[in-house]
C-alpha cells in the first residue's frame, strides 16, 4: 500500500512540476511541416554564430506541424518565441487573438518573408509529354496530380496560380476562366488531402504526367526519390508564396526573449542564412546568394496575391468561400 | 451433443468449409497485418543496417523513443490502479450510479482521440477553462510531459477495466465473502482472493493499455506541441520524418515502434507460459485453499 501511495505522490509532483525554468537563452521556433531539415541546418549554421557575434550559448528548438494547427497551439499555450509559417493568414490568426502586433509585415525585410517561393512543376524524366506551362496542364492527354485545393494550402497556392494565368491569357472573361481552370481539374485523377499524398500517388503509385508543388519542394523531391528520374520544370508565371517570420510578442514579452528571437529571424536574411534556405530549394533575395545559385533557378515572372486578386481577404472571399469560384468550379468533380 | 444427435453438424465439421475458413482468415491475416509489419521493416533497412542505426541515433529519434516508454511508464501503472478499482467498485459493490460509471469508462472507446485532444484543449488549454490560472501559475500542462501523458490515459483508460469486469462479474463476490467472513482484511483479501483470480485478465489489459499508449497518435498530436527532442513522442516522430522526405528514417522510427509493441506481446506470452506451467490447477481452486490453509 505504501508503495502505491508513493507512486501516486510521486506521479502528483510530475504533475504539478513547474514548467521548465524560463531562460532567455533558448526559444522555440514554431514552424511548417515539410521545413524540419531547413531548420536544422539554419539553427546549426546561427548557434555559432550567434556566440561568436555575442559571447553567448543559446539553444533553438524546433516545433514542426501544419501551419494552422501550430498558430492554435500557439494560442492555447504553446510558447514558440518566433513563427516560420508558409502561409500569411495563419500568422494573421495570432495577430487577431492578440499574441503577434500589427504590423509584424513591416519588423522585418521582403514583407517578413526572407525566403520565398512559388507553385512549380515536376516531371517524369525526359518530360515525355512536353509539359512547359500551365495551358499544357489544360490538354486532354495530360493527367495532372496536385492535392485537394479545399484542404491543401499547397493546392490553393496551385489554383490561384492557375487562375493567375488564365486572367492574363484570357483578360477578364470569367467563363473562360472557369473553363480552363476547370480543364485542368478534370485532368487530376485523384485528389489526396495534403501535398505529401500528392507526391505518393505521383512517385510510388505512378500516377499522372505532372505534379504541381511548391518549386522547393520539387527539388525535395526529387532528392528524395532520385533527380534522374524526375525533370524540375519551371512554368512561364506563377504566383508568389511568401513564407513569412514573426516574432510572437506575447510570448517572447512574458519570456524576455524579444532580442534573441529578433536576431534570430535576422539571420534568415544574412547570407549565411539565404544561402542555406537557397540549397534547399528556396528563392531568396540576397543577391550574392542569388547570382551563385543562378544557375539552379530558372527565371519566372511572379505575381503577387495583392496585385492580381487583392489580397487575401478578397481571395478567401471571392474564391475560397463556400459556394465561391472553387466550389463552383471544384463542385461537380 | 451426443444427447441430441439430430442436431445438423457444427460449422467446421465438414473438410471444405474448415480449410476455406482457415485460408480465408490466414490470408486476410497476411494481408492485413503481416504485409505492412514485413513492409516496414524492409524499408527500415532499405539502405542498410548503418542508415538505420544512424536514423536511431539521432537525438531526436532517441528522445522520441525516450518519451514514449516514459510516457507508457507513467500512463501504465497509473491507468491499472484505476482500471482494478473501477472493476472492483463496479462488480464488488452495489451503489447508485453504478450503470453510469460503467458506461464513463466506456467514453473513450467511443471518441475519437482527437476530440479527447481537443477537448483537454478547452480545458487546460490558455483560452481555456484553467489555462490562464495555470499560466500564472507558471504550470505547463499542455504541451508538455503532463499533456501527454494525460492524453494517453484518457485513451486507454477503459483497457483493464474492460478486461476485469466481464471476469470479476462472472466470479461473483462469494470468495472475497467468505474471506472477509473469515477474517481477512480487505487488502489481504483483495491479495490472495482476487488478484490470482484476475491476473490474466490483468495482464492482457496492460498489455493492450501499453501497446496503445505507446501508439497513441490522434490526442496526443494536439496537446503535444511537437516540440523536437521534448514533446514529440515516437508516432508523431515518425509522420515528422514522413512529411520531410525521410522514408527510411520513418519506417526506421516505425520498426522501433512495432518492435516495442512485439515486446510487449512476447513478454505477457512468455508470463503466461511461466505460470501455466506452475499452475496446473484451476484459477479459481487456488484462493479457496489458501483461505482454508489459513484458518485450519
Amino acid at each position: 500500500m505504501k508503495r502505491l501511495l508513493l507512486a501516486g505522490a510521486a506521479a502528483a509532483l510530475l504533475f504539478a512540476a513547474p514548467a521548465q525554468a524560463q531562460s532567455p537563452d533558448k526559444i522555440l521556433n514554431s514552424s511548417y511541416d515539410i521545413a524540419r531539415e531547413l531548420f536544422a541546418a539554419i539553427n546549426e549554421a546561427f548557434v555559432p554564430a550567434y556566440k561568436a557575434q555575442t559571447g553567448r550559448d543559446v539553444t533553438v528548438d524546433q516545433s514542426h506541424g501544419g501551419t494552422s494547427a501550430q498558430a492554435r497551439s500557439i494560442a492555447e499555450g504553446l510558447e514558440a518565441d518566433v513563427v516560420t509559417f508558409n502561409q500569411t493568414t495563419d500568422i494573421d490568426f495570432l495577430v487577431q487573438q492578440g499574441f503577434v502586433s500589427e504590423d509584424w509585415q513591416s519588423e522585418f525585410p521582403n514583407n517578413a518573408s526572407p525566403y520565398y517561393s512559388f507553385p512549380s512543376f515536376l516531371v517524369r524524366e525526359g518530360n515525355p509529354k512536353n509539359i512547359t506551362d500551365w495551358d499544357d496542364l489544360a490538354r486532354d492527354d495530360v493527367e495532372v496530380i496536385f492535392p485537394n485545393p479545399k484542404t491543401s494550402g499547397n493546392a490553393r497556392y496551385t489554383y490561384l496560380a492557375a487562375v493567375a494565368y488564365a486572367k492574363e491569357a484570357f483578360g477578364d472573361d470569367e467563363e473562360k476562366i472557369a473553363e480552363f481552370v476547370g480543364k485542368i481539374f478534370d485532368n487530376v485523377p485523384v485528389f489526396d488531402t495534403g501535398g505529401r499524398g500528392a507526391t505518393t500517388t505521383f512517385i510510388e503509385r505512378g500516377i499522372g504526367d505532372v505534379i504541381i508543388t511548391f518549386e522547393a519542394e520539387t527539388r525535395s523531391i526529387a532528392r528524395e526519390y532520385g533527380e534522374d528520374s524526375y525533370d524540375s520544370v519551371v512554368p512561364s508565371v506563377s504566383l508568389l508564396a511568401e513564407f513569412p517570420v514573426a516574432i510572437v510578442d506575447r510570448v517572447a514579452e512574458r519570456r524576455g526573449s524579444q532580442e534573441l528571437a529578433k536576431d534570430y529571424l535576422n539571420f534568415l536574411y544574412s547570407e549565411e542564412g539565404q544561402r542555406i534556405a537557397a540549397t534547399f530549394g528556396n528563392r531568396v533575395h540576397d543577391e550574392k546568394v542569388t547570382a551563385e545559385f543562378a544557375d539552379q533557378f530558372p527565371e519566372v515572372r511572379l505575381v503577387t496575391a495583392e496585385d492580381v486578386f487583392g489580397g487575401w481577404d478578397r481571395i478567401q472571399e471571392e474564391h475560397f468561400a463556400s459556394d465561391a469560384k472553387l466550389d463552383q468550379i471544384f463542385g461537380d468533380r | 451433443m451426443a444427447q441430441h444427435p439430430a442436431k445438423p453438424p457444427r460449422v467446421g465439421d465438414k473438410p471444405a468449409i474448415r480449410w476455406t475458413l482457415i485460408a480465408f482468415v490466414v490470408f486476410f491475416g497476411s494481408l492485413l497485418v503481416l504485409a505492412p509489419l514485413l513492409v516496414i521493416f524492409t524499408q527500415a533497412f532499405a539502405l542498410g543496417i548503418g542508415h538505420f542505426a544512424e536514423t536511431i541515433a539521432l537525438p531526436d529519434t532517441r528522445h522520441a523513443i525516450f518519451l514514449t516508454v516514459l510516457t507508457a511508464l507513467i500512463a501504465v501503472p497509473l491507468n491499472t490502479i484505476f482500471g482494478i478499482a473501477a472493476a472492483w467498485a463496479i462488480t464488488k459493490f452495489e451503489f447508485w450510479g453504478r450503470r453510469f460509471l460503467l458506461i464513463v469508462i466506456e467514453i473513450p472507446f467511443s471518441i475519437s482521440p482527437v476530440v479527447a485532444g481537443v477537448a483537454y484543449l478547452f480545458v487546460y488549454g490558455l483560452q481555456g477553462l484553467f489555462g490562464p490560472a495555470l499560466q500564472s501559475a507558471e504550470i505547463q500542462i499542455l504541451f508538455a510531459l503532463p499533456g501527454i501523458v494525460l492524453a494517453s490515459m484518457f485513451v486507454t483508460a477503459p483497457f483493464v477495466a474492460r478486461e476485469l469486469i466481464p471476469l470479476m462479474q462472472a466470479q461473483g463476490r462469494d470468495l472475497e465473502e467468505a474471506a472477509t467472513s473469515l477474517g481477512a482484511s480487505g487488502w489481504r483479501t483483495f491479495l490472495t482472493v482476487t488478484l490470482p483470480n484476475i491476473r490474466w485478465a490483468l495482464l492482457y489489459g496492460v498489455v493492450l493499455c501499453n501497446a496503445r499508449v505507446m501508439g497513441e497518435f490522434g490526442a496526443v498530436s494536439v496537446v503535444s506541441g511537437k516540440i523536437r527532442g521534448q514533446t514529440n513522442t515516437l508516432p508523431l516522430h515518425i509522420e515528422l520524418l514522413y512529411h520531410d522526405y525521410n522514408t527510411v528514417g520513418a519506417f526506421a522510427a516505425a520498426s522501433i515502434l512495432a518492435v516495442l509493441a512485439l515486446v510487449t506481446i512476447v513478454a505477457k506470452l512468455a508470463l503466461e507460459r511461466r505460470g501455466a506451467g506452475r499452475a496446473g490447477r484451476p484459477a479459481l481452486a487456488s484462493p479457496t485453499v489458501a483461505i482454508q490453509e489459513k484458518t485450519s
